[in-house]
């Protein structure tokens, strides 16, 4: 019981994270109906950006209040996060916008492994570790010397995530943007023809893919203390996993999906067998398609005879 | 041609439902073999979906769709067909097929029936001859040895491929395609395009043909030259028609039977004269004053 | 002012600024990750270094490209926009279209006698080996893929699945039953393609993108499934000593029933080396021409109408989930016969042969060569892994940046980069047109735009 407490926290933390990335995966394959390879390596980006911003405040500036210098990570990471994707989205898709299929597919990965290099190149190929940021936890039960801890870095987690997507939810349904993202989803053209400024839609849509996935490159640093070049693609197929299981396209499932798999994984690892928890996520993503591609929130796409 | 009992296609009692919405309610008709058939009635009325139904690519939510080969009296054994759950019967001199037990593929390879698509659908990187060869694919897989005597170069390919090539230019010499047999068919104007497609659908050798609105957007030049080219595979091969239209140029011209269906029901079933002049098709067409609103309803039953 | 100098004055006023704006973009881009570098110090801990002269550096040759993007390319393009397009049926073109095939033909079978009187025997052994059988190893798996992605139309992204198939099947049937090479060369591919007809099976159903997904799932299931399963794989360590091929029986070494002894010549590794490479051309060769084989029976042309148009082949009559199954198959047997000799020329195998990275590469190839060219595959391998190799020769440049410059590094970088390049330059691939399988009067080239791309 207590072990299960326990992966059930750490399966929602790590369900944040996912969830996360997922909603950028999400939202560009809503509005433009691709699959952004990068998205994965955009996320292990913003985790190295956090990881130097970290690193300046913390031992050039000698910032002492934790929260103040979370806050400011935060920040910068999503600022030139936003910076890298929006370039990314112009130079290497909107070109190929409009043509064939596999083109655009070509691009991300390409772009993908572009960055991964480019990380690995820039940064040195070695695990980069910092200490812990946020140290301590509340012990809410113990049991047979096992004791179900919730650490202050997972409730910031939690409430980072909770906050921010909030307020992102109220961005993308109440505001003009939301509308216009909403629009050019369904129909581009049409979009077009009543006056929405498409090409400005998705480069915003990109922008808050890789803000979102900022947030959770940060997270992810404060909560493992460590990133390497090659943290993009397993944590980039898992999101996309969530994102197909809580329906491609849909917010809401985005989030949901990306819990259902934190969750999978850490009870998978804390039962089954931490070796081949990668082979869940995997394992899911293709039992997800092939008996429900539309995932559990999404609409099941009818090819018109 | 007079109704002569011959009928080769008996939809009973099909209904087709998409969660709450029913598309096509308990429509019954038969069509005569030989027969131009026509499926009319204003937009949304099921007609393509009734297609469908018929061609194996939705599932009916009910009903029964027999179709016949061969000598008329195969329909006796329609009832036995229905009872042990199976596709067909085949009998010495005829077959017997339940079209919504089969899927789409096997609609047209078994109980050969062809259809073309309100939106024309070719295969636009391929030449014209390349689409006719394609339509004939089960023909030569046989001839082929599915694939195994090809590759290791028996001639019996070869000669099937000749053979189907010959039948290819025969069509497109019909449907006046000839000179353009090694054009793109994505390249070919519209309207070669629907003959194209005609003539796909015409070398699959189907014992009945489905065309939805073959005449959309075709000027009267064309649809006149469609006409002519209905009535020419009618006569030289025997064929039946089963025909979607909207122009009532085509279908008052050239159809032998006309059932009219509104909102999934069918209003009206007979020769095209009898068609044309019932109240309740002219209401669904051009609507009524509104004080005769309730009284039409209650004819057609809704 | 005349008109031409003004818009000149104009042109170069808005260059400048957009310049500015890039290099402005440039500079807040590569800040994070190129101004500062994380190093581990001798306390094991992470502290910051500062590259401010790398990072103007990097900010002014983008600045400066645009500059140059803006005044010499953009108006070249315009004005190549404005020329009329060039008659199809310029001379020369026709003639080297006629002639290209059998000459390069000719040339890669010429080529190891061309490398050796080139290079020596010692120097050849590089060219032959990595670029020679390396490029031809790619081509294969590339025109394998092309039955199933470029004439069919279905997105594989996990082709490298059906590669380490072929690969440890033939590595643990060599070592535990030693069998021939020539046996186990048929056995891997008959293995690949019924791994190929059952990962299909569930899948095959879907489309387009999601196919792709679930194949690039498939192929990383079965690589950590490789790498788990250490009672039959052997796990991270990978299998050794797999038997090396034999010429019909005699090996390959220096001993006195050896190659070399048998054939009256010194002993040189070169032998098995061009052995090896004919072995490989002959596969290569092989996959191809199956390939045009096949496109004229009906199966190909039902690969191809599948292409276009999946919903108009069942109103045909096709089968079109036996049509894709057979892609899948024919697809995966090839890689599996790759695999096979892949095995049997490194003598050694792992997981790490066999990640998404290698699915991809195949894919790019494919697909910058032009959905369903086999030239075109063929160059694009050619420039893509004959391109990567050339980076690990070029030492000259360590003169220029310094000799802590290590060019492999850049290897990957270079080729993610050239990936999106590529793509942006030629979108449909280098070689854009289908040419007919079977024709009345003429063969006539159809243009790329005409051509459907699959959504699986």
């Amino acid at each position: 019981m207590e072990v299960f407490l326990q992966q059930l926290i750490n399966g929602i933390t790590l369900g944040s994270i996912y969830g996360l990335i997922a909603i950028g995966y999400t939202m560009v394959f809503g509005i433009i109906g691709m699959v952004n390879f990068a998205h994965g390596d955009v996320f292990m980006v913003s985790a190295f950006i956090a990881l130097i911003a970290f690193l300046i405040l913390v031992s050039w500036l000698s910032i002492s209040s934790i929260a103040l210098a979370l806050f400011i990570v935060l920040l910068v990471a999503m600022l030139f996060t936003a910076l890298v994707n929006w370039v990314i989205e112009r130079v290497a898709y909107r070109p190929l916008r409009g043509s064939f299929r596999l083109a655009p597919l070509i691009s991300a990965i390409g772009m993908s492994i572009f960055l991964s290099n480019f990380v690995q190149v820039a940064q040195g190929p070695r695990n980069k570790s910092i200490p812990p940021m946020v140290q301590g936890e509340f012990v809410l039960l113990t049991k047979n010397e096992f004791a179900v801890t919730l650490s202050y870095k997972q409730l910031i987690i939690w409430a980072v995530t909770a906050v921010l997507l909030a307020a992102f939810w109220y961005l993308v349904a109440q505001t003009k943007l939301g509308r216009a993202q909403r629009a050019c989803e369904q129909d581009q053209k049409m979009a077009a023809l009543v006056g929405v400024d498409v090409d400005r839609t998705i480069s915003m849509t990109f922008v808050i893919a890789a803000a979102l996935a900022a947030i959770a490159g940060t997270m992810y640093l404060m909560n493992y203390g460590v990133v390497s070049f090659s943290d993009g693609f397993v944590p980039g197929v898992k999101a996309f996993t969530a994102a197909v299981l809580g329906g491609i396209g849909s917010l809401p499932g985005a989030v949901i999906g990306g819990l259902l798999i934190g969750l999978i994984e850490t009870i998978w690892s804390g039962y089954v067998s931490i070796d081949y928890k990668d082979v869940a996520a995997f394992s899911v993503l293709a039992i997800t398609l092939i008996f429900l591609p539309q995932g559990l929130f999404g609409r099941p796409d009818v090819e018109k005879v | 041609m007079a109704r002569t009992g011959n009928t080769i296609l008996r939809v009973e009692h099909l209904t087709m439902r998409f969660g709450g919405l029913v598309a096509v309610d308990d429509l019954s008709f038969e069509a005569e073999q030989g027969d131009i058939t026509a499926l009319i009635g204003p937009n949304g009325a099921g007609k393509t979906t009734v297609f469908n139904c018929i061609t194996g690519f939705y599932k009916p939510s009910e009903g029964r769709l027999g179709l016949r080969h061969g000598a008329a009296k195969a329909w006796a054994h329609l009832e036995a067909l229905t009872d042990n759950g199976e596709r067909c019967l085949t009998l010495p001199d005829g077959a017997v097929y339940q079209l919504e037990r089969m899927p789409d593929y096997l609609v047209t390879q078994q109980a050969r029936v062809a259809r073309t698509f309100q939106n024309i659908r070719l295969f636009p990187g391929m030449t014209v001859l390349e689409n006719l060869l394609v339509a004939q694919h089960n023909r030569l897989m046989l001839a082929s040895g599915y694939t195994l005597l090809g590759i290791l170069g028996f001639p019996s390919y070869s000669i099937a491929e000749k053979a189907a090539i010959d039948t290819a230019r025969l069509w497109l010499d019909r449907v006046g395609l000839l000179a353009r047999a090694d054009d793109p068919a994505g390249d070919l104007p519209y309207g070669a395009q629907r003959r194209l497609e005609i003539a796909r659908a015409m070398c699959t050798e189907p014992v009945l043909l489905c065309l939805d609105e073959p005449a959309a957007g075709l000027n009267p030049r064309e649809s006149a030259e469609l006409n002519e080219l209905l009535l020419a595979i009618r006569a030289e091969h025997g064929m039946s028609i089963l025909l979607i239209e909207h122009d009532m140029s085509v279908v008052m011209e050239i159809s032998d039977h006309v059932i009219v269906l509104d909102y999934g029901v069918r209003i009206a079933d007979g020769v095209p004269n009898e068609v044309r002049n019932d109240p309740k098709v002219i209401a669904a067409y051009l609507g009524v004053a509104d004080r005769d609103v309730a009284k039409i309803e209650a004819d057609v039953g809704l | 002012m005349a008109p031409e100098a003004r818009s000149q004055r104009v042109d170069a006023a808005r260059a400048l600024r957009e310049a500015g704006v890039t290099a402005l973009i440039a500079f807040g881009l590569f800040l994070p990750l190129i101004g500062f570098q994380t190093v581990t110090d001798i306390h094991n801990e992470l502290i910051l270094q500062t590259r401010w002269q790398l990072l103007f550096a990097i900010t002014a040759v983008v600045c400066i490209g645009r500059l140059a993007f803006s005044l010499g390319i953009e108006p070249w393009l315009a004005q190549r926009t404005l020329r009329p397009a060039n008659a199809t049926s310029a001379p020369w073109r026709s003639f080297v279209g006629r002639w290209f095939v059998p000459f390069a033909i000719g040339f890669v079978i010429a080529y190891p006698p061309i490398v050796i009187a080139l290079n020596g025997f010692s120097g050849a052994v590089k060219w032959i080996d990595n670029f020679g059988i390396q490029i031809l190893i790619y081509v294969m798996l590339g025109w394998g893929l092309n039955i199933v992605v470029g004439l069919a139309g279905l997105l594989d992204l996990g082709y490298v699945a059906f590669y380490a198939v072929g690969s440890y099947s033939y590595a643990l049937l060599a070592k535990t039953l030693g069998l021939s090479f020539w046996i186990l060369l048929p056995l891997a591919g008959v293995l690949a393609s019924f791994w190929g007809i059952l990962l299909g099976f569930p899948v095959l159903r879907l489309r387009g993108d999601y196919l792709a997904i679930v194949t690039l799932a498939f192929g990383e299931i079965i690589r950590i499934v490789l790498i788990n399963f250490v009672d039959l794989t052997n796990g991270y360590a990978g299998i050794s000593s797999i038997p090396r091929p034999t010429f019909f029986g005699i090996p390959f070494n220096a001993n006195e029933d050896g190659f070399a002894a048998v054939f009256g010549l010194e002993f040189s590794p070169l032998y098995r080396t061009i052995f090896l490479y004919y072995l490989i051309l002959a596969l290569a060769l092989l996959t191809a021409l199956a390939t045009v084989r096949l496109r004229r029976l009906p199966v190909g042309r039902a690969w191809e109408a599948l292409r276009e148009d999946e919903t108009a082949c069942r109103s045909l009559g096709i089968n079109t989930t036996n049509t894709k199954l057979t892609a899948f198959a024919m697809g995966a047997m090839f890689a599996g016969f790759a695999g096979s000799f892949f095995a049997s020329r490194q003598g050694f195998i792992s997981p790490e042969s066999f990640t998404f990275l290698e699915s991809a590469t195949i894919l790019s190839i494919v697909v910058l060569g032009g959905m369903g060219s086999q030239v075109g595959v063929a160059i694009a391998a050619i420039v893509m892994i004959g391109g990567t190799e050339i980076m690990r020769d070029l030492d000259f440049l360590k003169q220029i940046f310094g000799p802590t410059f290590d060019p492999t590094q850049y290897r990957m970088l270079l080729f993610g980069f050239a990936m999106v390049l590529i793509m942006i330059w030629k979108p449909r691939g280098l070689i854009a047109t289908r040419e007919p399988s079977v024709f009345l009067k003429e063969r006539k080239t159809i243009a790329a735009d005409l051509v459907k791309e699959g959504h699986g």
